[in-house]
């Protein structure tokens, strides 16, 4: 298993061609306390750069968007019924979705962990 | 003894009741400035390239005795007939105690928007009622607090629909039995953003397969009264949303558009006791689904708890507005009309379920026997059953009646060419209906006894309760209804009680003087489409208001449509869109907005369909200039306007404005600039002159129209000579371009205020305003410098009318956040400055002319204050978690339970600035926000949260 990072502060924890996706603690902290996530649902195929998702603080409502191309497997209900649990585990239990690649060659374009610490620091 | 007389003078209202600080205490203030003059202090400010040549040419200031005098005379002119138009406006009655005691109660109008929840619990709770009237009867489970009116809000279902419907059609079908107004602001909606429009007979001409949404009136314009079940089933067989456009009277007595399994239901509230107004202002109600709440534009109240667990209002879901999301905004919106819903609510709670009913079932037996006497001499009406709307075929009579009714003092309306529709209401007398008979040549008597006739279809009667909640059964009495709006007053913060120094947001005074014609009945009374010969007065008074707002702005023409500040952006980016089509530039999309400008600015520049850019701010608040160069560049004829904000948001007049205004003119694009800080220039500079091709005016911001706790408003626009073709046009007459809103002069009747100012102030009372606006703000701007950083000031150490404090190092010093601030202001009985905006962990800080010298010294002393509290934080006196302003604001709860605090309760509940008689509690202690939209209550909650 292999962790990537993305400029729009996703995690994906890539295992075959399949991954697990999320927001990394940087992201979950400057969005405040999170009270509602609106997920795609599993089936749904998506491009990289498309809108998967939104997330809703008590500050902002920001998009999520797709890092690479693929399909939705499985979305976490757990983040409908307790979207605080995105503050509290962002990159453990609350992650997003369970995807299937596309394209494991996409990955490269995306950042490791020393990278995207230099990134947003 | 002789007697000696004294050399009558009519007092300056301007520099005597209007401007705040006496002439000695200008003096004072200039002192501490450290300026000689007033004068002085603003060849400081305002920089002399975009100074106006000339003084504003207005007529000579009037004391209130005269201007009320003028604007009777004027007023007069208007001719008060029964108006039987309908068409989305009816006669009604305003219940007394409600006028009274909220619409002509400056604790209910001069409130702001309840953006600070803990002081605004009492006109949530009456939105919240609202809320729950609208869901009750449109059998919806959740409505928002208010649109602007009802073919806006239609509009706004319909981008709605858009967003949130799964097919990928891009035709909207509207049902022909929509009013022409609504079809009409539609329409113009519809074009910017791609969407086709089909109008026709939801039975015959609908596809439901071909379009993500349509929408349906209820009863029809002209009267029908049909289930659309099966349409809306056929829309839902499509993934396609139902909208319903429903009239709120016959709800009552009528199926609701949930039962027919509609997904939104938008419609006025006006004749739930909000006067007509020659079209406003009225609140416009949406109620949908609980699956697509989150797509709802508009603001929306909630239930949340305080930091104690007892409950408390709040605004929900306000991440999907405008101010936070942008151009990705649900929509524009930003005013909703607080004050009307409020009173709409009122109405509800005034008449209760069994009242409302009551009226309904009188409305609807009052049109059975027009109807029935009509046939009687002859005439073929439609539709067969009805609730207060039908539809008479005279043939070539048409003309001959409509001028009889006139004799009798009645308003019919004029269909085609060889029909009259008459809508009754809650006013119609059996006189009324009478007349009417006679107008058609029947000379008849009503007994209202004999007929108890109803004409209703059966199915479509309304079976399930509404308005259950005790709320609308316990306030039965007047001694009672009285009581619980006084309660409820009491609950909030508003002009009448201190000031609120908001940046951006202008809370000045709004003089009595000029509020009083409000509720004359010559304003009250007119319905927007009476013929114009009946609206002299008006006609007068908006003629003369234009002109006085084009001398001000120096513009050379106005359109007083919008009925808001934010329509007024849609409106003044429409009319730019409309002149680039018209010289074969219609690919221009690209709109530059700087990353400091209210957020309506890219949310309306994105309803029109443009792109937006976003131009930085350098390190001084200005724009950046090359930058801006660059991204002009970059659009090249692709340039279609800019948006930018006068003096900046940042408070402080640029230098650079003209420079920006060229830029975009060589490109070929329109200059945008948007009036909210118009007060900084009235009488000083005109954005007109200083390159803007268009501008709004909040008239509720400058020119004196009350906040009304969150609306009305009014943003009309001015625009140059070659703007003036494009300006909105209304079916109901002027040009053919599609109207913004449902009325021609938006909400007519509080025109009248703004109209009152000018009058009151006159050319050189206004100047004088803007000086002494400027003064307030550099006053506080210099006693607080020190405590607090003042962000931006121009090259001369100055600000415009605003200053925004720099409260970031605190949080970086003490962990104290500019929310902490907020709520602490409120033990000092302060309403919070603008709070994170235009730059995130500041204040922005407006006082007005208005605020006389003492209010601010008040201000000044509570800031310093939590200065120092904060010090105490910052030298390890006190922790952060244990602080006042941590546990800020402080209730009653505080002063009489158990206290384990560290601080005294004296210092809780008494800091500096407090009044100590007169001190203003705070109902509840700091709301929990998250707690709200974690989970959402949208209606009123049960009666034992109620309990004291």
């Amino acid at each position: 298993m292999a962790t990537y990072y993305s400029e729009e502060h996703e995690w994906i924890d890539v295992d075959g061609n399949t991954a697990t996706l999320g927001i990394t603690k940087h992201a979950a902290d400057a969005l405040g306390e999170v009270v509602f996530v609106e997920l795609k649902e599993a089936g749904d195929t998506f491009d990289k750069d498309d809108e998967i998702g939104v997330v809703e603080s008590v500050k902002a409502a920001s998009e999520l968007y797709a890092p690479l191309a693929g399909e939705v497997l499985e979305a976490n209900a757990t983040l409908e019924s307790d979207p605080g649990s995105v503050n509290e585990d962002p990159e453990g239990n609350a992650w997003f979705y369970k995807i299937k690649l596309e394209d494991v060659t996409d990955l490269e374009n995306l950042m490791d962990e020393t990278a995207y610490k230099a990134f947003i620091a | 003894m002789t007697f000696e007389l004294t050399p009558y003078q009519p007092y300056d209202f301007a520099n005597r009741r209007h401007i705040g600080p006496s002439p000695t205490e200008m003096a004072e203030m200039l002192k501490v400035i450290g300026v000689e003059t007033l004068d002085a202090l603003i060849d400081e400010t305002v920089p002399k390239s975009i100074r106006q040549k000339s003084p504003l040419v207005l007529q000579k200031a009037m004391s209130e005795r005269d201007a009320l005098h003028h604007m009777r005379e004027v007023i007069k002119k208007n001719k008060v007939l029964t108006s039987l138009i309908g068409q989305g406006y009816y006669g009604t009655m305003t219940p007394p105690v409600i006028q009274r005691n909220i619409l002509e109660n400056p604790a209910w109008y001069t409130a702001y928007t309840p953006y600070q929840p803990e002081i605004a619990q009492g006109r949530l709770e009456a939105l919240l009622n609202f809320q729950t009237m609208v869901s009750d009867l449109t059998g919806l489970e959740i409505a928002n607090a208010s649109l602007l009116d009802e073919a806006t809000a239609a509009a706004e279902a319909m981008a709605m629909a858009k967003r949130s419907s799964r097919s990928k059609a891009t035709t909207f079908f509207v049902d022909e039995n929509c009013h022409p107004q609504t079809i009409a602001v539609i329409e113009t909606r519809a074009e910017p953003m791609g969407i086709d429009i089909i109008i026709g007979d939801p039975d015959t001409d609908m596809d439901a397969s071909a379009v993500f949404g349509a929408i349906f009136q209820y009863p029809g314009t002209y009267g029908r009264v049909q289930d659309f079940t099966p349409s809306i089933e056929k829309l839902h067989d499509a993934k396609a949303i139902a909208i319903m456009a429903a009239d709120i009277l016959a709800l009552c007595l009528l199926k609701s558009p949930g039962d027919m399994g509609a997904d939104i239901a938008v419609g006025t509230t006006q004749r739930f006791g909000v006067p007509m107004g020659y079209g406003g202002p009225h609140a416009a109600y949406m109620a949908t689904t609980d699956k697509l709440k989150r797509s709802m534009p508009g603001r929306i109240i909630g239930v949340s708890v305080d930091a104690r667990g007892n409950k408390g209002y709040r605004l929900a879901l306000q991440t999907r507005e405008q101010h936070i999301r942008r151009e990705k905004a649900n929509s524009n919106v930003c005013t909703a009309q607080a004050l009307l819903a409020v009173m709409a609510s009122m109405y509800a709670v005034f008449y209760g379920p069994a009242g409302l009913k009551a009226i309904a079932q009188s409305v609807h037996r009052k049109t059975a026997r027009l109807a029935t006497g009509l046939e009687s001499l002859g005439f073929e009406i439609t539709p067969d059953v009805f609730f207060d709307t039908i539809t008479v075929e005279v043939g070539a009579l048409q003309g001959v009646i409509m001028n009889a009714a006139v004799k009798n003092g009645i308003n019919l309306r004029k269909v085609g060419d060889d029909r009259i529709g008459i809508s009754l209401d809650e006013q119609t007398y059996p006189e009324t209906i009478e007349a009417v008979w006679r107008s058609f040549g029947g000379d008849m008597k009503d007994d209202s006894a004999k007929n108890r006739e109803y004409r209703l279809p059966e199915s479509l009667l309304r079976t399930d309760e509404y308005l259950t909640h005790p709320i609308f059964d316990m306030n039965r009495s007047e001694a009672e209804m009285t009581r619980y709006m006084r309660r409820l007053a009491d609950r909030d913060l508003a002009l009448d009680r201190a000031m609120i120094p908001l940046g951006s947001c202008t809370m000045k005074l709004n003089a009595t003087a000029e509020m009083i014609p409000l509720t004359w009945f010559g304003i009250s009374n007119l319905h927007p489409f009476v013929p114009l010969d009946q609206a002299a007065g008006y006609t007068e008074l908006t003629n003369q208001l234009m002109d006085q707002l084009c001398e001000i702005t120096g513009y050379d023409a106005m359109s007083l449509q919008p009925n808001s500040g934010a329509q007024g952006e849609y409106a003044g980016l429409l009319t730019i869109r409309n002149y680039h089509k018209s010289r074969g530039q219609g690919d221009r999309n690209i709109c530059l907005i700087p990353s400091s400008a209210h957020g309506t600015n890219p949310a309306s520049a994105q309803m029109v369909g443009w792109k937006v850019v976003v131009v930085k701010s350098a390190d001084n608040g200005e724009i950046d200039l090359e930058d801006f160069r660059t991204k002009a560049d970059a659009a090249g004829d692709n340039l279609a306007a800019c948006m930018i904000t006068y003096p900046s948001t940042h408070g402080v007049f640029e230098e650079t404005v003209t420079e920006v205004c060229k830029i975009t003119h060589d490109h070929g694009g329109q200059v945008y600039i948007d009036g909210a800080n118009m007060n900084a220039m009235c009488g000083l500079a005109q954005p007109g002159k200083i390159g803007g091709d268009v501008s709004h005016l909040n008239l509720h911001k400058t020119f004196a129209i009350p906040h009304g706790g969150g609306g009305p408003g009014m943003g009309p626009i001015g625009v140059g000579k070659h703007l003036e073709p494009f300006l909105p046009g209304h079916p109901e007459g002027g040009s053919d371009v599609g109207p913004v809103s449902a009325a021609p002069v938006g909400s007519g009747s509080i025109l009248v205020i703004s109209w009152a100012y000018i009058l009151l102030m006159g050319g050189e009372g206004m100047t004088q305003a803007t000086k002494v606006a400027i003064l307030n703000a550099n006053y506080i701007a210099k006693r607080l410098s020190g405590a607090y950083n003042i962000l931006f000031k121009s090259d001369k150490g100055r600000v415009a009318h605003e200053c925004i404090l720099d409260t970031r190092p605190l949080n970086d010093s003490a962990n104290v956040t500019v929310d902490d601030i907020a709520k602490r202001l409120m033990d000092c009985g302060f309403h919070a400055p603008t709070m994170s905006w235009p730059v995130p962990g500041t204040l922005m800080v407006e006082p007005t002319e208005s605020e006389p010298k003492a209010e601010i010294d008040r201000f000044i002393t509570a800031m310093l204050a939590i200065r120092a509290e904060a010090q105490e934080i910052e030298d390890g006196k006190i922790a952060y978690a244990d602080s006042p302003l941590h546990h800020a604001p402080h209730t009653v709860e505080d002063l009489v339970g158990d206290w384990d605090r560290v601080y005294t309760r004296e210092q809780a509940c008494y800091p500096p600035g407090a009044f100590r008689v007169d001190k203003y509690w705070p109902p509840v202690n700091r709301i929990d926000n998250a707690f709200g939209d974690r989970n959402l209550v949208c209606t009123c909650p049960p009666l034992d949260a109620y309990e004291e």
